[in-house]
């Protein structure tokens, strides 16, 4: 393609190329300055907003948990106490095959699908590579040497110790003192992010629970500067955590595992309270648990075991166990008759052994009603009605009182409702009366119901708990101390929800009638038959100290597990439950209580022996009284 | 082949008096030199800082840094007609070692780059094409009319595609971008009319929804993250967040040699290669990266008289290329760092840690050095 031949105009060109040249000179000059000018935005218009992001990449705030509160009896005897344990962790950034590690570590101490999968879900919770992620808690010693020899040859797996909760004394102080669980989901949405920060655990249940606040302490921190893989490089800041308080608990321990010894492998529960001081002195639910499974975490299949074990070791029978009182409200009736003038404590009435209302053609039985009508305990004057747990007499004396009468004086006692001030799973009971069967029941209070209330029969349901503080009430004679866990510092005690008036429309020798029948069901004896208190034969021969008590027995209604699936079981199920409340000594009373044995029987027979041991053990130990059996 | 003599033009009494300095002699350009080392240095402290003061890297790069410097002085030495004689075996050889790497060069983070000689030492084709685009370029106007008709330029664009569409396929397209920037700064200085310029610059931007199917996902990521780094804050867009907060907490005067907080506790990543101006806007503040500025713009000034002193097409054209392609590195690069334009690896030049990138330049400058020295008219 022959083009026509043109010179070259040298001059022309190199004068465009000049103008060209100074164009792309300006034109990088105007570039350089869109440059400068983004420079000055970021760096002097937007530089502090940098600059504090800049800090807040380097600068970390790591949180330094606080030390967990101990825990004393008030014999200074730990019963919660922190102790490190050793934890295995992973830490993702040495580790180059995660899988193949786990494989080792499960070759060395077996690791289970389960904890692979809790492994996992937790590294996906944690961000940062560095940290070391648990993959075993609380290794025994021997998985931690065989960790610790195979260790050089699995970098990134360490061995780690952590200050965790324990109970030393174990399943024996569980349902008397609560315990901690690992902060849950659930648990997380609810708490003060930072203050539980570095926390793993909380108070569920229990003391452990009341006072949270004052046992977790303060979280203190360290500022650190921290590379982008978030090691730390140094420490700009440290406050120091500040340990929680320190409490010390009514609670005796040598007379819980007294109160345990003597409940023996029955189920049942005692409260023991100190009168004077409301201290509870005893908290005993059996079967109990070991709360240090939980600490940890505990494995699915130990758990459906507790769970579901027709002895319901997680219950906690003497704050949440709600039964029938039966007898052992028949005092508080006869205070309530007494008080009242609708009984004197001289007249007497005669049993035939049964009661029937005007007009009714049912029979109330007696206890030792019997069919040939040879039953019946004669005639019976106020005391005798308590040491020989006169039914008859309690029919008649409640419908004379009428049930607004019978629920005022219960509810004085503490009845049908919460009275405990620290251990926040007491339950109320049920007082019943009429409002409340139309509202919950849909049905008319029946003049049946009032006679059966005398007895402590029908829809009333008490706590062990409650029944126990009844007892300190009478103790006091009217004194109202609210029952509580914690005795020092006392300043941490919460303040009553409704604080109870004490009972002081009662004469004095109302309450000598009522202790002084009280007393003569464990001491009255040597008498002919049918005259002796019911519980002397049992437990009142060769006392040496005074004691007060009145033994019940609850009908058994149902109960909640076990029956369906174990009918073998069942006629042991539907016995009755065996009460007995008592306090000693009768003159300067250091020990109220009240005794529940479940499906037990008699409770002058089986819960009043189980009393006087625990009374003895107390006694002994307080006065060392001497001559009393072991 | 310089020979001292003293020509008149025939309309004036102006005389053009050939004055061989000892600069010209040994063709050198000193003011050239003297910024080029002044930038180095400027460099090599920024670069020890970004390395953590690791003698060990700063001493790899002084050596690289005298390397490129020899190589220099010697491309320096060669006239630019020979580089003229060479441009259009040079480039096909060059095309000829990018298929060579299309088909046996070996992969490294993703894309295949090198060509190894076996038992030797391994090298980038696209690296020498980055001289080799402006020579060729140059060359082709150099025997054509200016400014130039639309076949030449078709032609031009043609010899300039080849080559970057087989680096952009490496896939390189940081190299490809250059590569093109080079050839287009042939094109602009050879008098390519406004019209088609504009017309071009319309048809890039009409045609950038069309580019953006030929796009790897990544690159689309990074363009992206160019108009929003959070919405992938430790993804694509942490580079980009970090450079910015270390740009940003540097403030007028930076928070001091070697204490940079983002750079030494690696928050910025690439710190002492891609993303070393992040380190010096940390460090010394605006006033350290002005200062660069500064000196980068003294170079290409002189690089912009060079061009225009030259005295054929083919100097202007290759000389003119050489300094603006500099230019476009520099903005290209502290754009990205900055957030203004998305990431592409591109290096600071001189500043950043890094052998090949180093010795393009400075062969690049030899060049330039070449072109100024060997002329016969001085003015």
């Amino acid at each position: 393609m022959p083009e026509p031949l043109a010179l070259k105009d040298h001059s022309g060109e190199s004068r465009v190329f000049f103008e060209r040249a100074v164009i792309g000179f300006g034109v990088l000059i105007v570039l350089t300055l869109i440059l400068v000018a983004r420079l000055f935005y970021l760096q002097i218009i937007e530089h502090e907003a940098y600059a504090t992001l800049s800090d807040k990449n380097r600068i970390q705030v790591e949180p330094l948990p606080p030390v967990r509160g101990l825990i004393y009896d008030r014999n200074g005897e730990l019963i919660a106490d922190n102790v490190p344990t050793l934890n295995l962790t992973i830490t993702r950034e040495l580790v180059s095959d995660l899988e193949v590690t786990l494989d080792r570590i499960d070759a060395l101490i077996g690791l289970t699908v389960e904890e692979r999968e809790s492994f996992h879900r937790r590294l996906k919770r944690r961000h940062r590579p560095h940290e070391p992620v648990p993959v075993r808690f609380k290794l025994s010693p021997e998985e931690q040497a065989r960790i610790a020899v195979n260790e050089y040859a699995m970098p990134g797996v360490q061995i780690e110790a952590r200050l965790v909760r324990h109970y030393p004394k174990g399943e024996m102080m569980a349902h008397a003192l609560g315990s901690v669980r690992r902060i849950n989901e659930t648990d997380a949405r609810s708490l003060d992010p930072v203050s539980y920060s570095g926390t793993n655990h909380i108070g569920k249940i229990g003391v452990e629970r009341q006072y949270e606040a004052a046992l977790h302490g303060t979280v203190g921190h360290k500022r650190v500067e921290t590379n982008a893989r978030g090691r730390v490089m140094t420490e700009l800041e440290r406050i120091e955590p500040v340990a929680g308080r320190n409490l010390i608990l009514h609670v005796d321990s040598l007379l819980q595992r007294a109160a345990i010894e003597a409940l023996g492998d029955r189920r049942g529960s005692i409260v023991a309270i100190d009168p004077a001081s409301g201290g509870i002195l005893a908290l005993v639910s059996q079967p109990s648990y070991d709360p240090n499974l939980f600490v940890t975490g505990i494995a699915y299949d130990t758990y459906s075991l507790l769970r579901d074990s027709p002895d319901t070791p997680l219950f906690n029978r003497a704050l949440q166990g709600q039964y029938e009182p039966g007898s052992t409200v028949k005092p508080i009736i006869g205070l309530a008759g007494l008080v009242t003038g609708m009984v004197k404590a001289e007249s007497t009435i005669s049993d035939p052994g049964w009661f029937r209302l005007p007009n009714e053609a049912r029979l109330y039985r007696d206890w030792n009603w019997t069919a040939s009508g040879m039953g019946g305990h004669g005639e019976v004057h106020f005391q005798k009605a308590i040491y020989r747990s006169c039914n008859v007499y309690f029919y008649g004396l409640a419908v004379k009182l009428g049930i607004d009468r019978i629920d005022e004086y219960l509810g004085l006692f503490g009845f049908g409702q919460d009275t405990v001030l620290d251990l926040p799973e007491a339950r109320d009971g049920l007082l019943p009366s009429p409002v409340w069967k139309r509202e919950y029941r849909g049905q008319p209070w029946y003049p049946g119901d009032t006679v059966n209330i005398g007895i402590g029969q029908g829809d009333m349901l008490v706590t062990p708990m409650q029944l126990a503080t009844m007892a300190s009430v009478i103790a006091n004679r009217g004194k109202w101390i609210m029952p509580r866990m914690l005795k020092t510092p006392d300043e941490l005690l919460p303040p009553p929800s409704r604080p109870m008036a004490d009972v002081d429309l009662v004469p004095d020798h109302v309450w000598d009638e009522v202790i002084g029948g009280m007393e003569k069901v464990v001491h009255r004896g040597n008498q002919v038959f049918g005259e002796n208190g019911t519980a002397w034969a049992y437990i009142g021969q060769d006392i040496n100290y005074r004691m007060a008590g009145k033994s019940g027995t609850a009908q058994v209604v149902g109960i909640k597990q076990g029956e369906e699936y174990h009918e073998e079981e069942l006629d042991e199920r539907q016995r009755k439950h065996a009460w007995f409340i008592a306090f000693a000594p009768v003159d300067d009373p250091q020990i109220a209580l009240a005794v529940l044995v479940e499906n037990g029987g008699g409770g002058s027979s089986v819960a009043a022996p189980v009393a006087r041991a625990v009374i003895d053990f107390y006694l002994e130990n307080q006065y060392q009284v001497a001559g009393v059996r072991p | 082949m310089s020979r001292d003599f003293v020509r008149r033009l025939p309309d004036s009494n102006f005389v053009f008096e050939r004055t061989a300095g000892i600069g010209d002699k040994l063709h050198v350009d000193v003011i050239t030199v003297v910024l080029l080392l002044l930038i180095s240095a400027y460099g090599l402290l920024i670069l020890y800082s970004a390395v953590g003061q690791d003698q060990n890297a700063l001493m790899s790069q002084v050596i690289k840094l005298g390397v490129a410097t020899t190589v220099m002085f010697v491309m320096a030495q060669i006239p630019p007609f020979v580089y003229m004689r060479l441009a259009p075996w040079l480039y096909l050889m060059g095309v000829g070692l990018l298929v060579a790497t299309y088909f046996f060069g070996y992969e490294a983070n993703g894309s295949k780059r090198w060509l190894r000689v076996p038992g030797l030492f391994g090298f980038q084709p696209s690296e020498i094409m980055k001289l080799v685009i402006p020579m060729i370029l140059a060359w082709y106007f150099h025997e054509r009319h200016l400014p130039p008709k639309n076949k030449h330029v078709f032609w031009a664009l043609v010899m300039m595609l080849v080559p970057a569409t087989l680096i952009f396929l490496q896939p390189d397209l940081g190299t490809a971008i250059m590569i093109c920037a080079s050839g287009a700064l042939v094109l602009l200085l050879a008098g390519l009319s406004w019209n088609l310029i504009f017309g071009a610059a319309g048809a890039v931007v009409l045609a950038a929804p069309a580019f953006w199917f030929v796009l790897r996902p990544h690159q689309k990521d990074r363009i992206m993250t160019l108009f929003d780094p959070e919405r992938d804050p430790l993804g694509t867009g942490w580079n980009i967040i970090q450079s910015k907060t270390a740009i940003g907490s540097g403030g007028l005067s930076g928070k001091g040699l070697f204490q940079g907080t983002q750079s030494h506790l690696d928050f910025l990543p690439e710190s002492h290669t891609d993303f070393i101006i992040a380190v010096l806007a940390e460090e010394m503040g605006m006033v350290g990266v002005v200062t660069l500025l500064i000196l980068y713009i003294l170079l290409m000034g002189r690089g912009t008289i060079i061009a225009i002193q030259g005295q054929d097409t083919f100097g202007r054209l290759l000389a003119g290329s050489i300094t603006f392609t500099f230019f476009v590195y520099v903005f290209v690069n502290i754009g990205m760092v900055s957030g203004i334009l998305p990431v592409v690896g591109v290096p600071l030049p001189l500043v950043s840690f890094g052998g090949t990138s180093i010795l393009t330049l400075f062969a690049g400058f030899g060049i330039l050095m070449s072109i100024h020295t060997h002329r016969r008219i001085m003015l």
